[in-house]
């Protein structure tokens, strides 16, 4: 998991892209992606989903929560709409995440369409790693090794989409469970490890109480709700804080 | 319905109700990235509310699941959570050793507690 030297990227975009590419497979992501992707192959296969419906959902969608509420809604006969405002509100995560990693991106001859395939590909596991190596990417580089290490990590989860719906049924329960267990963990561990900041601190914390309470009770709309009320809260202390001093 | 489209139907859906639900974030991203200073105050507020839904999910997703995880009793999926958050400060902050111990907590959970 080295950080990759200058030198390494080459000057075409092409080089650049290979070199993203190859950084994927010395991410931790490359194999928690994988694993996780076994185990939402094997939940569309039980939902009886076909393999090439699954294998454009995680082309297409490219988020493994969003992917697990949609099988599991559609699959459990939940109402389109019920799907889409999941989908959605799970989605959410993603519209910051494009605007603060975008700008690194963009030279003076950059096009919004230049940054389109960037945008679908930035997911989780490829933001946290382009945030890490994007400091040693000379900048008209960056988009070509971006792209690369969505590639590389999209290649592996469509693999294990695959694999996963093959193998569904003869995988024992305790390593489903386990392969499913990877998306919370791995997001936590990595949230954990990229929240530096009091705001992100305190956001991650109320979240990951309000949103579980709020379900438990029954209320509609629980993860936009708690979202918003643990988002603003800490914003809101993060605002104080800035008053006080 | 005709053959033609009750074999579109699934890809359809798809599209409509898991593509563009979740991709419009990342469109509408491509479009407000535009300009925008990434030290500005609405996007620390942005994203600490994208943070706390994210937090939400991962909550969810440990307390309520779905799938095989159901199988495993929450006190297991809730103890193993928070041995990997512990071995990833015990281990000059790996993520790989946070996902290794958790994964492995579970596992021995599972095969000890499970019905």
């Amino acid at each position: 998991m080295s950080d990759i030297r200058p030198e390494t990227v080459g000057s075409s975009p092409l080089s650049a892209f290979l070199a993203g590419f190859e950084a994927a497979w010395r991410s931790v992501f490359a194999y928690v992606l994988f694993g996780t992707f076994v185990g939402i192959g094997a939940l569309g296969h039980d939902f009886g989903f076909s393999i090439a419906w699954m294998l454009l959902s995680t082309a297409f969608i490219w988020a493994g929560p969003a992917q697990v509420i949609l099988i599991s809604t559609l699959g459990t006969g939940g109402s389109a709409i019920e799907a889409a405002i999941a989908v959605s509100l799970s989605g959410v995560r993603l519209l910051p995440m494009v605007v603060a990693l975008l700008p690194l991106l963009r030279t003076e001859k950059t096009r919004n369409r230049d940054l389109l395939l960037t945008a679908h590909l930035t997911a989780i596991s490829m933001w946290v790693e382009s945030l890490r190596l994007l400091p040693s990417i000379p900048c008209e580089q960056r988009i070509a090794f971006c792209n690369g290490l969505g590639a590389g990590l999209l290649a592996p989860s469509l693999l294990a989409t695959g694999v996963g719906f093959y193998l569904a049924g003869s995988l024992p329960p305790v390593f489903t469970a386990a392969l499913l267990f990877l998306t919370p963990l791995s997001f936590l561990v990595s949230v954990v490890r990229n929240s530096r900041l009091l705001v992100d601190r305190l956001a991650f914390a109320l979240g990951l109480a309000l949103g579980p309470l709020l379900a438990a009770m029954k209320v509609e709309l629980d993860l936009l709700l708690s979202g918003i009320a643990g988002g603003t809260l800490a914003y809101l202390v993060h605002r104080l804080r800035k008053v006080m001093r | 319905m005709n053959p033609l489209l009750a074999e579109l139907w699934p890809y359809l859906m798809l599209i409509l109700v898991g593509f563009l639900p979740n991709e419009m974030w990342r469109l509408l991203g491509l479009g407000l990235a535009r300009g925008v200073d990434e030290s500005s105050e609405i996007l620390v507020w942005v994203r600490a509310v994208a943070t706390a839904v994210l937090a939400g999910v991962i909550g969810k997703l440990i307390l309520f699941p779905a799938g095989a995880l159901t199988t495993v009793p929450a006190p297991v999926r809730i103890a193993a959570a928070c041995i990997g958050l512990l071995a990833f400060f015990l281990v000059r902050r790996s993520v790989f050793a946070g996902v290794a111990a958790g994964e492995a907590a579970l596992i021995i959970g599972a095969l000890a507690f499970s019905p």
